[in-house]
């Protein structure tokens, strides 16, 4: 005999279940639209010749934006270079010795940094080097880029860290490892597969990110050398050409979000391909 | 996990100089210990220096309205006078409206990959959803002029008003663009955030307290209710809280979307402004030192408004339940 | 593992590096005879306007096919930014469609001088889709469509202008611009012009409080609202309109006469208003039968005296190029031309551009 108030807990498992594969799908319908919309118009628009020439002005056929597919991974590598380690120490201090006044006050600033708008960044960056330095670099939006990042690494790093058993800890301490030892080889690279994943949300949004780059890395129709001129990227493109009156242009626009979208795709694979989940995980 | 690390004293100190410092016994505690307070300290130097910066640059604003910028609704860059209101109003509306869609979905995505779905989709649908992440903003601005404004125009909202317009939320005039579109691009936008981090939450949360519930008999939604969420709690208010973060700030998307008048209305179909988008849109055209002025100020209002949204969320997560076990506030 | 990771990072890197060396695109060829400038690679640098960018970037490609080695870099971040940037000397050139104001030119380091490089105009474009002709707007129906007073599409005062015209009964979507921009300022410059009322109850100004519409973002913002949204009437630059195809209204003019924003139309604008010392002027409502009358001049900033002599010179000579044979570009791309008599004083001003006691210029 099956008693109502089992069919009962039958059933909302089944309801909830239900509300979570919709809701999934859901999440989906959006990705689906716009991946549809980003490829139908934009695949036309892929070449060769977008991946080696520089852009041509309106009117001439051909161009490509070789700069800014460099000039976007330039960006990208400064952004994690200046963002990833001191996001990822401050993580590693709030998770172990953050209980404190001060580690209250970190946390804080980081929920808080995560919303500042990334054009008031761009211009905090714009005040503080662009006009010390009087011109656009690529060094500038690198900067700006790695303030965007810093604090969703902090904070997953932090929050993930702080959910690996402390068991793992106490076994390794037992053994006599010194605990900054065992903070870094057994809890931080227990928890590094996730906190990759929170990099790279951290790095799929930078590199998309428009507003910030406007006024510190500028754009450049050339090739830019080294990193300490204005450089094109990208989103920029993106912006510059969508927001322009011709359908030449327009496709170009999509072209490059279609590789962007590519970029950073390929950036989460070898993410993965580099700190891979240990066997036996979720 | 209040305790710090003390060693036992049965493990021979290394150095007796270095005791004086603190608690750590060798001098690789000491410098690990330093060296990420001293990087979590940037952390806060930065936004100090952001602040400073904002502060700074909207004191002839401040001067010239003081409280009154917060309170009024005119904002006229002809006559130079200034007021916040319906940008305060249009960046919480159009950010909690965001998380209304994007929380409950985001947790729905979480749970499905973490507990129901089977191993072989897992990877794959969290790539998709990941991917939401990559899509640049402005990207997402044109798809939602092109396809969801006119979807909402045509479809949505004349659906909304026919059976829900006695609330005034579904009422006026419908456009397609407006604060509805605004929140619906916002929820989309931060859905991968608080997704990927809570799935990476749920993921942590030990295998044995999940099975313990499965083994009493628990149904899997049981499990996951009684076991694991209390544990990983502290953790999806924190993926929460990015999402929230990323919605004050997002720009590009929005401004595209969400119509730019200032105006204050409880429709959904009504034409918002936010802090944001004012800024984007008017900072690289305003010149005159009062006009710059009110446009700090009205970045520095929206840290304000973050700071407070922030002090909210961790009161009410104090105050729904006990301190959970798997991690601190 | 670790051979793996080696090999990804070290693939991006040569990546990246091999790009990062290519300093010059390989040179096309042209027809014309090349001014060859033996000197090394000058790159300058110039930011403002969105409105005359296209022409701008086919400049800059143009003299470089004959100056391989002048790299000019133009970025379209909006008139105000590029007032704002030429005054912290963060680039060499700025660039306009309202001229500056006197407190804003008193903050530059130096003397800048506006030069009038192109001519263009804000037309208004509509979506009616039962009406296959021409609107014909008159000023008056115009200040009051965008100030709210004329609400429906069959108003007796639009019937006036267009009887044959079968006008919907249909709400005006009114379309604005929320970012600040030349636009704006020219179609606000119209109309305070026109209408005294405008004039003081909402003003001139890149960003001003409108009465009555709803705002988009950019020309293209407001291009897509018109395109997509039936009853919609929008101002936007005349290449965003012939490019999208949307049928441009006819203006009446200061003299009563109903014109298309034609390139001539424009030109005879120009031609109409005299030109003062300071070599800017307002092109709005100006006189003459055949004018548009929504047109405006587009300007260069550049300061009298340049810090660096070699820069400056290039900078001087680029311009001058632009001013004479560049003009050849503006019609495909939906510009006019400057008038020949203006011409005369921005070459007379464009000489006593100066690097310290040197004159820039000599004999170009």
């Amino acid at each position: 005999m099956i008693s109502s108030r089992y069919t009962r807990r039958q059933v909302s498992d089944l309801v909830v279940r239900s509300a979570c594969v919709l809701a999934t799908v859901l999440a989906l319908i959006p990705l689906v639209s716009v991946l549809y919309y980003v490829t139908s118009r934009g695949l036309s628009g892929i070449s060769l010749s977008f991946f080696s020439e520089l852009p041509k002005p309106v009117g001439e056929s051909g161009g490509g934006m070789a700069n800014a597919l460099v000039g976007t991974l330039k960006l990208v590598f400064l952004a994690c270079l200046l963002g990833i380690p001191p996001g990822v120490a401050a993580g590693v201090y709030l998770a172990e010795f953050g209980h404190s006044r001060f580690g209250k006050w970190v946390r804080f600033s980081a929920d808080v940094m995560s919303g500042v708008p990334s054009i008031t960044v761009g211009i905090f960056v714009y005040s503080l080097v662009v006009l010390q330095t009087k011109h656009f670099s690529a060094f500038a939006g690198g900067i700006a880029l790695a303030v965007l990042m810093l604090p969703t690494v902090t904070r997953t790093t932090e929050e993930l860290l702080q959910l690996v058993p402390e068991s793992l800890r106490e076994a390794a301490l037992g053994l006599g490892v010194p605990q900054w030892r065992a903070t870094l080889r057994v809890m931080l690279r227990t928890a590094a597969p996730g906190i990759a994943t929170g990099v790279m949300l951290a790095v799929a949004r930078v590199a998309g990110e428009t507003a910030p780059l406007l006024f510190t890395a500028f754009s450049n129709p050339f090739w830019s050398n080294g990193l300490n001129e204005p450089t094109a990227s990208l989103p920029v493109n993106i912006y510059n050409y969508a927001v322009s009156p011709y359908e030449e242009w327009h496709q170009k626009a999509w072209a490059a979000a279609l590789v962007l979208l590519l970029l950073v795709l390929l950036l989460n694979v070898s993410a993965r391909l580099l700190v891979p989940r240990s066997v036996g995980a979720r | 996990m209040s305790v710090s690390h003390e060693v036992s004293p049965l493990i021979r100190p290394r150095s007796k100089i270095l005791t004086r410092f603190g608690r750590e016994l060798n001098w690789g505690d000491f410098v690990f210990r330093r060296t990420t307070a001293l990087l979590a300290a940037l952390v806060i130097a930065v936004l100090a220096a952001m602040a400073a910066a904002m502060l700074h640059g909207s004191a002839e604003s401040m001067a010239k309205f003081g409280l009154g910028f917060v309170s009024s609704q005119v904002w006229d860059p002809v006559r130079d006078v200034y007021g916040a209101l319906p940008f305060i109003y249009g960046t919480i509306a159009s950010s909690l409206l965001a998380l209304c869609f994007a929380v409950p979905i985001s947790l729905g995505v979480a749970i499905f990959l973490s507990e129901l779905a089977p191993a072989w989709l897992r990877d794959p649908v969290a790539f998709l959803v990941e991917l939401l992440a990559a899509v640049p903003s402005v990207v997402y601005g044109l798809w939602g002029i092109f396809a969801l404004a006119p979807w909402l125009r045509t479809t949505v909202e004349p659906l909304l008003a026919s059976t829900l317009g006695f609330l005034p939320f579904f009422q006026g005039q419908q456009r397609g663009f407006g604060m509805l579109a605004g929140g619906i691009i916002l929820a989309i936008m931060i859905t991968p955030t608080i997704s990927s981090v809570s799935r990476e939450v749920l993921r942590a949360v030990p295998g044995e307290l999940r099975e313990g519930a499965l083994g009493l008999g628990a149904t899997p939604w049981e499990a996951v209710r009684v076991a694991v969420l209390p544990y990983a709690r502290s953790g999806l208010v924190g993926a929460a809280i990015l999402g929230l973060g990323r919605a004050l700030g997002e720009t590009m998307a929005i401004t595209m979307v969400i119509g730019n008048r200032s105006e204050i209305s409880a429709s959904l179909f009504a034409p918002s402004y936010t802090m944001a988008s004012v800024i984007a849109n008017e900072f690289s055209e305003a010149t005159g030192s009062l006009y710059l002025s009110a446009l700090a100020e009205v970045a520095l209002l929206l840290f304000v408004v973050t700071v407070l949204l922030n002090i909210l969320a961790r009161l009410l997560v104090w105050r729904v339940g006990r301190l959970p076990l798997g991690g601190n506030l | 593992m670790v051979a793996r990771r080696n090999l990804l990072v070290g693939l991006l890197l040569t990546y990246v590096a091999c790009k990062s060396k290519q300093a010059t695109p390989a040179p096309v060829a042209s027809d014309a005879a090349p001014v060859v400038n033996k000197d090394e690679t000058v790159s300058l640098t110039g930011a403002g306007a969105t409105f005359p960018y296209p022409l701008y970037s086919k400049w800059i490609s143009e003299y470089n096919k004959l100056n391989p080695n002048v790299k000019i870099n133009y970025q379209s971040i909006g008139s105000g930014g590029g007032i704002r940037q030429i005054t912290a000397n963060t680039v060499d050139f700025g660039a306009t469609d309202a001229p500056m104001k006197e407190d804003e030119a008193k903050q530059a380091p130096g003397k800048l001088f506006h030069i009038p490089a192109t001519i263009g105009a804000v037309v208004i474009a509509y979506n009616l889709p039962e009406v296959p002709g021409t609107l014909k707007l008159s000023a008056g129906v115009l200040v009051d469509i965008y100030a709210g007073k004329i609400r429906r599409w069959n108003d007796p005062k639009i019937k006036v202008d267009n009887t044959d015209a079968k006008l919907p009964e249909k709400d005006i979507s009114v379309v604005y611009r929320t970012d600040g921009s030349g636009t704006t300022a020219v179609f606000t410059d119209y109309l305070s012009k026109v209408s005294p009322e405008w004039k003081e109850k909402v003003g001139i100004g890149k960003a001003v409080n409108w009465p009555t519409g709803l705002g988009a973002k950019g020309n293209e913002g407001v291009t897509g609202q018109v395109k997509t949204t039936p009853y919609t009437i929008g101002y936007i630059e005349r290449a965003y309109a012939s490019q999208n195809k949307l049928p441009m209204a006819e203006l009446q003019n200061k003299s009563g006469k109903f014109v298309a924003p034609s390139i001539e139309a424009m030109s005879a604008a120009a031609e109409d208003v005299e030109m003062p010392e300071e070599l800017f002027v307002s092109l709005a409502n100006a006189q003459g039968d055949s004018a548009y009358p929504i047109t405006s001049y587009s300007y260069l900033l550049l300061y009298e005296d340049a810090k660096d002599a070699v820069k400056g010179a290039a900078l001087a000579k680029y311009v001058w190029w632009g001013l004479h044979e560049g003009q050849k570009f503006a019609k495909d791309l939906d510009y006019a031309p400057i008038p020949t008599k203006v011409l005369a004083k921005v070459e007379a001003r464009l000489k006593e551009l100066r690097s310290g006691n040197k004159k820039l210029l000599s004999g170009a």
